[in-house]
């Protein structure tokens, strides 16, 4: 013990550099697809080839016959395991039975029939074509508007009208609303289908032990616990028999928040064959087979009065399921519902939704899940409505914000917003982006015919998810952080990054709290047998709830090394800083080591306290967190071929008090491409025999490096009441901000031509037919 | 995605590799047309021989007053070299537009133009320099015309057993200009149109032009009556439209997701005129 000046460095608000990457970006780290076994053997599934067909016989005979062949499974062998579950509890809802395998039909290209297990991957895959399927195909339907229509196909028999749930919300008086109104503005807004399209397909190795009786599952997931659960009453097993591990996952955008056919399948599997068996997903299975997200079709229709003030909204939302529910499928809609009125002072709403069921793989959560779809409806029709008014953009924004004076402000869909400022991000951006010179040259350019756009998005959106009421599994989330008897930081969370960067920013947190150095810390996630349950990451959730929970576990044990410090310095007085417990009194301090020697060593306790240094917490958040920004975008657009081109775009996002600028400029960047992707390039185009013409890398779209503008990312600062952090989380944001900044801003430059309205993807034919027609 | 098996042979000489094709096997020249396609099992060949670890085969070189390239020269080869980019810049300026940097790194000139996608960038300017291309069999060597060479989508000239070994260019005066301009598919980076122009003054009128036009149609063509139309005329801005406007005249175009065919035919059109524009300005 000794007395010293302590000098402490803080980490939280810093641009630290991801301690994760030096693994990522060297090739070092261990993908479920790096991991090797003793007897591995290796799965490939049949799929359908068709979108809708019965099946009238399989004969698996010549693949079993097949070289290096251990057998075969169809639905027949499947029987006993559980269905693939939907996790979504609904009073209308129609749940199909989504078994592993296909029995008696398919239902989407894709659809797994079979599974051929051999001894090597190559073998499979051979083998796997062997396999004789006798199909009647059968009349499908693609297309969520036709499925609807009388005389569709029925992609299930038992309901004919292709109705996979209803849902109604009201708010306020919306007749009054509509009645009061001096304008109404209406549109039809189509949120094209997109492919979540992780770098990392999806991958399953499960090792059964029979001496053990207990089953290890490998799978690239957002959610080790949940799929724990759920897959293990699938298969029949004790939960506490069943050890799920995420190992490094390669991005999901909510792909991976959902428990899959394949991860029960290789479960059981590895239990008939007593062997450990891996399955690693091909590009093409991912383009068909796992959920696609967005796919609206909504019906807007705004009503106003002459002076911008919005009255009231009505949604009709047609929700393309697809052939089945997934684990979150009718809720997603539901949030679009919910974030329906922006971040406006309306209090009059309607929703109705029709979830349809289609001959496609399921509809499910896609980053931003049910919120761009919604900010892009909300802020179109805010853009449409200020056209027939001939008011400013911005201008109406300002007009119908809600003021910063009304928070916490109760929505029209129950929502309780936490705190906002909603003038201010946007007030930044119009200087930033120098908005009045930019209108000026605008109308410039147009008296030359030359077409050039200022798209503004305001948006709002739901994070932190969520309080547990709100969410189908419980929305708190855990943390456990323990110290070593050398006194070293070990933290174990719930959630599950594979790509947000807590390994970096829970150790931020921790470093602060405690005043150790970083490298003093390891964060661990993803293994069920390490970590005590937790729910996952999605819906930028991460930190504000499960940074929390780091957050209170360390208070804990704050608390606790404290009075060991106060044991060890005989005193009543002490200060937790920089690692050390010092005396106030007399200045003399004792290290984090020394405390933890003493607390495992417990030749001596302090009063009512156990040996040793951990805490566990599972906090439960009060609230979701409401993060805003606004997004403006400046285009140009060739005249002759359509082409649009970014001149600037400007991102002001409030997403609370910032821990890692670096990390939110990240995610800001990783929002805003995939938000440009479904504005200008991404759409999953299945023809009308629902097959997916857009299936590959060489015909969908994603955004690359090279077609990436320059993104300016400016931030406000509203810290959230909801959690000790203030964070909001900002995962999300740049997918729901952008598109329709984007579109805003291309319709903008087109207004002259009297366009109101363009859907997505923006392609440049579809401006040119715009441009042509209009000449 | 697993490629149905198949024997594999990188040979040390051209003569080699020959024997190994004239007894069945198929070339490997940077697969990046042909590796995805055996991974979706499009194509199955049982014996590939990669022409890439051929040294004799790999060049750019200027001899008797052309330019000569091996095929298996990379994108990158020709998209860096300075004697191209002297003395044939339509070819680095095309090579450059190719894909992205993985592609131009692993693809080759031969693996394109024996390929014969009907999207390639090279063959627009290939045409419109009137290459000339070496084929090559155990038996035989010939020379080809770009417009005998390229028969139709993914369809050339080249017999079983044959493989282009060189592809040869001519070296421009400094009274030619040229260009490739292209818009790209998004996902793919291949054309949707692609238009190569080069033209060349005398006295104030143009005396010679070439326009190679890939991605519109079948095979990548020159667009004679629109070369034609320009010939002695001044390069007005009226002139390039009139003669740009002939560029898509009769030809039956393709239509799929990413362009139907009436706006690939716009877009030939306003390519060909911006080509033409751009090539002319480049003029010493």
């Amino acid at each position: 013990m000794a007395t010293t000046t302590v000098k402490t460095e803080t980490f939280v608000g810093k641009r630290i550099r991801r301690r994760e990457d030096p693994r990522l970006i060297t090739g070092t780290a261990t993908y479920v697809e790096d991991i090797q076994m003793p007897g591995m053997h290796y799965a490939m599934i049949l799929r359908s080839p068709h979108a809708a067909a019965r099946i009238r016989s399989i004969n698996t005979k010549p693949a079993e016959a097949a070289p290096g062949v251990v057998c075969v499974f169809t639905g027949k062998d499947t029987k006993g395991v559980g269905v693939v579950p939907c996790g979504v509890a609904m009073p209308d809802l129609r749940v199909p039975q989504h078994t592993i395998l296909a029995t008696d039909r398919v239902y989407f290209v894709g659809h797994p029939v079979a599974v051929v297990v051999a001894r090597d991957r190559y073998l499979a895959r051979d083998a796997a074509d062997l396999i004789e399927v006798d199909y009647e195909v059968l009349p499908a339907v693609a297309d969520p508007e036709k499925a609807l229509a009388k005389g569709a196909p029925a992609v299930h028999p038992q309901w004919p009208d292709n109705i996979a749930f209803t849902y109604h919300q009201d708010g306020g008086n919306i007749d009054k609303a509509f009645a009061e109104a001096d304008v109404v503005v209406k549109q039809r807004i189509v949120s094209q289908r997109l492919v979540p399209m992780a770098m990392e397909t999806r991958g399953v190795v499960a090792e059964w032990r029979g001496a053990d009786r207990q089953l290890n599952l490998y799978t690239s997931t957002q959610i080790p616990h949940l799929v724990r659960t759920l897959v293990a009453g699938m298969l029949g097993l004790e939960e506490n028999r069943m050890r799920v591990i995420a190992p490094e996952v390669g991005g999901g955008f909510g792909s991976k928040l959902n428990v899959y056919a394949e991860e029960a399948l290789m479960g059981f599997v590895s239990t008939r064959i007593q062997k450990p068996v891996k399955w690693i997903e091909s590009r093409r299975e991912n383009f068909t087979c796992t959920i696609h997200g967005r796919g609206h079709v909504d019906y807007y229709e705004v009503a106003a009065k002459r002076d911008g003030t919005i009255l009231g909204i009505k949604l009709k939302l047609i929700q393309d399921v697809g052939a089945y529910h997934q684990l979150l499928t009718p809720l997603i809609p539901q949030l679009s519902v919910l974030m329906m009125p922006g971040i406006y002072n309306t209090q009059n709403i309607r929703a109705d939704i029709v979830g349809v069921f289609t001959n496609c793989v399921p509809t499910d959560a896609y980053r931003g899940a049910g919120r761009p779809e919604a900010t892009h409806g909300i802020e179109r029709m805010v853009d449409v409505l200020a056209a027939e008014l001939k008011m400013d953009p911005a201008e109406i924004r300002f007009k119908n914000f809600v003021t910063k004076d009304k928070f916490p402000y109760a929505t029209a869909t129950g929502l309780m917003y936490d705190s906002g400022d909603y003038a201010a991000p946007l007030r930044k951006a119009l200087d930033l982006v120098g908005y009045v010179k930019l209108r000026l040259e605008q109308a410039d350019l147009r008296k030359q015919r030359k077409y050039m756009g200022i798209g503004i998005s305001t948006y709002g959106e739901i994070c932190a998810i969520g309080p547990s009421p709100a969410t189908p599994a419980g929305g708190w989330e855990s943390a456990t952080v323990k110290i070593d008897p050398t006194g070293k930081v070990t933290i174990l969370t719930g959630t599950c990054p594979h790509g947000q960067g807590e390994e970096t920013t829970f150790a931020q947190i921790a470093a602060d709290e405690l005043g150790v150095g970083l490298d003093d810390i390891l964060v661990i996630r993803g293994d069920t047998a390490v970590v005590q349950y937790g729910i996952g990451t999605f819906g930028s959730r991460a930190t504000a709830v499960g940074g929390t929970a780091v957050y209170y576990a360390l208070q804990d044990l704050k608390a606790k090394i404290k009075k060991f410090g106060a044991m060890l310095l005989e005193s009543d007085d002490v200060t937790l800083i920089g690692g050390q417990v010092v005396d106030n009194k007399t200045g003399k301090s004792t290290t984090l080591q020394e405390i933890a020697r003493a607390s495992y060593r417990a030749l001596k306790l302090p009063p009512n306290t156990e040996p040793g240094l951990i805490a566990t917490r599972f906090w439960e958040p009060p609230n979701f967190t409401f993060p805003f920004g606004a997004h403006i975008v400046v285009t140009d657009i060739d005249g002759e071929t359509g082409q649009i081109k970014i001149r600037r775009y400007v991102a002001v996002d409030d997403c609370g008090n910032i821990l890692n600028p670096l990390i939110v400029d990240g995610q800001v960047h990783g929002g805003v491409a995939q938000g440009l992707g479904q504005a200008l390039w991404e759409q999953a185009v299945y023809d009308d025999d629902g097959q997916l013409t857009t299936g590959e890398l060489m015909d969908y779209a994603l955004p690359r490096a090279h077609l990436m503008p320059w993104i300016e990312s400016h931030h406000t600062c509203t810290p959230s009441p909801v959690n000790p952090l203030g964070v909001k989380g900002v995962g999300e944001a740049g997918t729901i901000g952008c598109s329709p900044a984007v579109v805003n801003s291309v319709v903008d430059a087109l207004a002259p031509l009297g366009v109101r309205h363009i859907d997505m993807p923006l392609t440049p034919e579809k401006i040119w037919k715009v441009l042509a027609a209009k000449h | 995605m697993f490629a149905q098996k198949f024997e594999y042979t990188a040979p040390k000489t051209l003569d080699e590799a020959l024997h190994l094709l004239a007894n069945g096997a198929k070339p490997l020249a940077g697969g990046m047309s042909l590796i995805p396609m055996m991974k979706l099992r499009l194509a199955a060949p049982e014996h590939l021989v990669d022409l890439r670890a051929l040294k004799d085969l790999n060049y750019i070189r200027e001899a008797g007053g052309q330019l000569h390239i091996g095929a298996t020269a990379s994108h990158y080869d020709i998209e860096s070299s300075a004697l191209l980019r002297q003395k044939c810049p339509l070819l680095t300026e095309t090579a450059a537009a190719i894909g992205d940097v993985q592609v131009r790194n692993l693809g080759t000139i031969g693996g394109s133009v024996a390929h014969a996608d009907p999207a390639a960038d090279y063959p627009a300017a290939l045409q419109a320099l009137e290459a000339k291309f070496v084929l090559r069999s155990e038996k035989s060597e010939r020379t080809l015309s770009a417009a005998d060479l390229f028969v139709d989508a993914l369809t050339t000239a080249l017999q079983p057993g044959e493989i282009l070994s060189e592809v040869i260019v001519p070296i421009d005066d400094t009274r030619t200009g040229t260009s490739y301009l292209k818009m790209a598919q998004p996902a793919s980076g291949f054309a949707i149109v692609g238009v190569a122009a080069r033209v060349r003054q005398n006295a104030g009128k143009i005396s010679f032009v070439r326009i190679g036009v890939t991605g519109l149609s079948n095979r990548a063509y020159r667009a004679t009556a629109a070369e034609k139309a320009l010939e002695g005329k001044t390069g007005s801005a009226a002139d390039i439209q009139s003669a740009a406007a002939l560029v898509a005249r009769g030809v039956d175009a393709n239509s799929d997701l990413h362009a139907s065919a009436d706006y690939r035919k716009h877009l030939a059109v306003v390519h060909a005129a911006r080509a033409l524009k751009t090539a002319l300005s480049r003029i010493a």
